[in-house]
């Protein structure tokens, strides 16, 4: 009922933790058993160790957050020979977020990722507001997406899903053209780029100004670019944006995702995850629903019917 | 470490703004050390949306054999301020306990401890002067607090040892700041909790001895996933180069990290 099988990931369930908001696994391993989830996307890996930005690092809003983390890893190699042999311990699929600042770094952790044999899919993060060089134009200009999509094609010994961003004007074009480039899977959406200013201080609260919005209020934005997107491409997407229930992970299958990520939530209620996929089946039965695949999409699909 | 719904007991306002929250639940039984915190849900009220994040406050005493937690904040903002509107009876999602606090065993037997506290840091300082006191150390507190109508807990703290209360403004005890006094005491090991000016300053202050310090910082996960709340080791050559507050800390040895 909840399997799903998308490139490389032949998953149990639809639900895994978003990248950023579980780490590598180990703080939540702590509190329950890993083996539940359907997959676990990693905290974002670079060619080298990253510090990040200075603190305050969050911010809340009405009804989400601002991040400007800044991809604080401890660097590709590092994350292979700490981090990766604890997930090794379990029966999920693992999927590497990497980043960079320019192609070249890009590609050489996108191979190195890749070579790791815990490691079952790539997720390419074109999007991160965060970080000051490079970053944006990957995600905003589609040749540029494109470019790096097809070069760390060339170097993944695993699929690659590109994480892209929602500060764009044209979502359907960015996603044609990593399409084109050979991308095997979208995720969508990255955090929508954001700021508060503190009363008192007269200042931003963040100390990088700007940041990453996440959480419920972003719902609607990944909803809708789901549903342009998944009538306009051919691979599947993986979904995330404010998922706190599993009402919302079935509405994004409605969509047009085919999986989910859940990310800001982990930080509300730590064991949401484990807590969606138990919710689901009961969820899917009263819908009359036998299997989850059968939903992907279906808020186009039927109209399409109705009206063609 | 556990997620549960606490019963909030009793809810006593003690001083302009500041409230002391007693809460029972199975947390209570969990807390290993003094100076640990937890992460609350705070509720939010009808017609209104609740805070997203949890709110960290530090552990102020705990009561296992009653299942009791006691924390003391002050209302500062949203979160706090839907806090301060529980009633007993009501239930609370509280993660916890989190962190590593104070360590206690760092005083030698028959030894003597200096507590500096300012404002809403002093909280986890009592239930640190109660664990001492538990094992025959003799302790010294420092106080410092904006003015008379901010000051609680002196008569609790007076029962446990020596206190000396400062205020900003000299309308209660001494005018000045809490290092005025730190070389007045004896001590083998001071532990401090307060605002930023308050640590930096007694962290030039206290050199010679050893002095650990609790610090604040935004957090989003508070058990070290998410790195909201990491800091700079002041060691360059330090291998991680970093330490995350809500799980390496909130409490560290003078020194370690960067107080920003
Ligand atoms: C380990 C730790 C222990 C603490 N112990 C206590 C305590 O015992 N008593 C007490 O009164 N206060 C304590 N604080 C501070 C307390 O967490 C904040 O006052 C509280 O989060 C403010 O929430 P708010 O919604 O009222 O304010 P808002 O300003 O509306 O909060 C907005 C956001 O900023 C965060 N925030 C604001 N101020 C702080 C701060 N100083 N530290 C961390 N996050 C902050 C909030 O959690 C929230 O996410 C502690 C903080 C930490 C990190
Ligand atoms: C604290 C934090 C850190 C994040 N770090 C990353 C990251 O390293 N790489 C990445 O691709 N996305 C990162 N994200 C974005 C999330 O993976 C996700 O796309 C976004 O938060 C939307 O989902 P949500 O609303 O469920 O959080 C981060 C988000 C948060 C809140």
């Amino acid at each position: 009922m909840l399997e799903v099988h998308l490139p490389g990931l032949d998953l149990k369930n639809p639900v895994m933790p978003a990248s950023g908001c579980f780490a590598f696994g180990k703080e939540y391993g702590t509190l329950y058993d890993l083996n539940q989830l359907g997959a676990i996307t990693i905290k974002a890996a670079t060619l080298h160790a990253r510090f990040g930005n200075p603190t305050p690092r969050v911010a809340e809003t009405p009804s989400g957050m601002l991040n400007a983390i800044g991809l604080q890893n401890p660097g590709a190699e590092q994350i292979i020979s700490e981090e990766l042999p604890y997930l090794a311990g379990y029966d999920v699929p693992v999927i590497a977020n990497i980043a960079g600042s320019e192609m070249s770094d890009y590609v050489q952790t996108a191979e190195k990722m890749s070579a790791s044999p815990v490691v079952r899919a790539l997720e390419l993060n074109i999007s991160c507001p965060n970080v000051k060089h490079g970053g944006i134009q990957f995600g905003t200009v589609p040749e540029v997406a494109a470019e790096l999509t097809a070069k760390v094609k060339a170097v993944s010994a695993k699929p690659v899903y590109v994480k892209l961003s929602p500060n764009v004007t044209d979502i359907v074009a960015m996603a044609r053209a990593v399409e084109q480039a050979g991308a095997d899977g979208l995720s969508m959406i990255n955090t929508l780029l954001g700021m508060r200013i503190d009363l008192r201080t007269k200042r931003p609260v963040l100390a990088n100004q700007t940041g990453g919005l996440s959480g419920p209020a972003i719902k609607p934005v990944a909803i809708r670019m789901i549903y342009e997107v998944s009538q306009k491409v051919n691979i599947p997407i993986i979904g995330m944006g404010g998922i706190q229930s599993a009402d919302d992970v079935i509405e994004y299958f409605l969509a047009g995702a085919s999986a989910v990520a859940v990310g800001t939530a982990n930080f509300i209620d730590p064991l949401i995850c484990p807590k969606i996929i138990h919710e689901l089946p009961g969820k899917l039965n009263a819908l009359g629903v036998s299997d989850i695949n059968d939903l992907v999409g279906r808020s186009w699909k039927s109209w399409n019917r109705k009206n063609g | 470490m556990i997620q549960e719904e606490m019963v909030v007991t009793a809810q006593t306002k003690i001083a302009d703004g500041v409230f002391e929250l007693r809460l029972s639940g199975r947390i209570a039984t969990l807390v290993t050390e003094p100076g640990q915190f937890v992460h609350m849900r705070v509720p939010g009220e009808s017609g209104m949306l609740s805070p997203v994040l949890r709110r960290p406050i530090s552990i102020c005493s705990v009561d296992p054999a009653h299942r009791e937690l006691t924390l003391i904040y002050r209302v500062v903002g949203l979160g706090s301020q839907l806090l301060s509107n529980t009633c007993p009876g009501m239930k609370i999602d509280v993660f916890g306990p989190l962190g590593h606090g104070f360590p206690v065993d760092e005083v030698p037997a028959g030894g003597r401890a200096l507590m500096i506290g300012g404002g809403v840091g002093v909280p986890p300082l009592y239930g640190l002067a109660e664990a001492l006191t538990d094992r025959g150390i003799e302790v010294t507190h420092i106080l410092g607090f904006r003015s008379d109508k901010d000051i609680f807990y002196e008569a609790q703290f007076a029962a446990l040892g020596e206190t000396v209360i400062f205020t900003d403004d000299g309308s209660h005890g001494r005018k000045g700041l809490v290092t005025d006094a730190i070389g007045e005491a004896a001590y083998d090991v001071a532990y401090a909790c307060g605002p930023l000016p308050m640590l930096k300053a007694v962290q030039n202050v206290i050199t010679e001895k050893p002095l650990f310090v609790s610090m604040e910082q935004r957090m989003g996960c508070g058990f070290g996933a998410c790195l909201a709340c990491a800091v700079h080791t002041t060691d360059a050559q330090d291998h991680k180069g970093y330490r995350r507050v809500c799980c390496d800390g909130p409490v560290f040895r003078a020194g370690e990290v960067e107080l920003c």
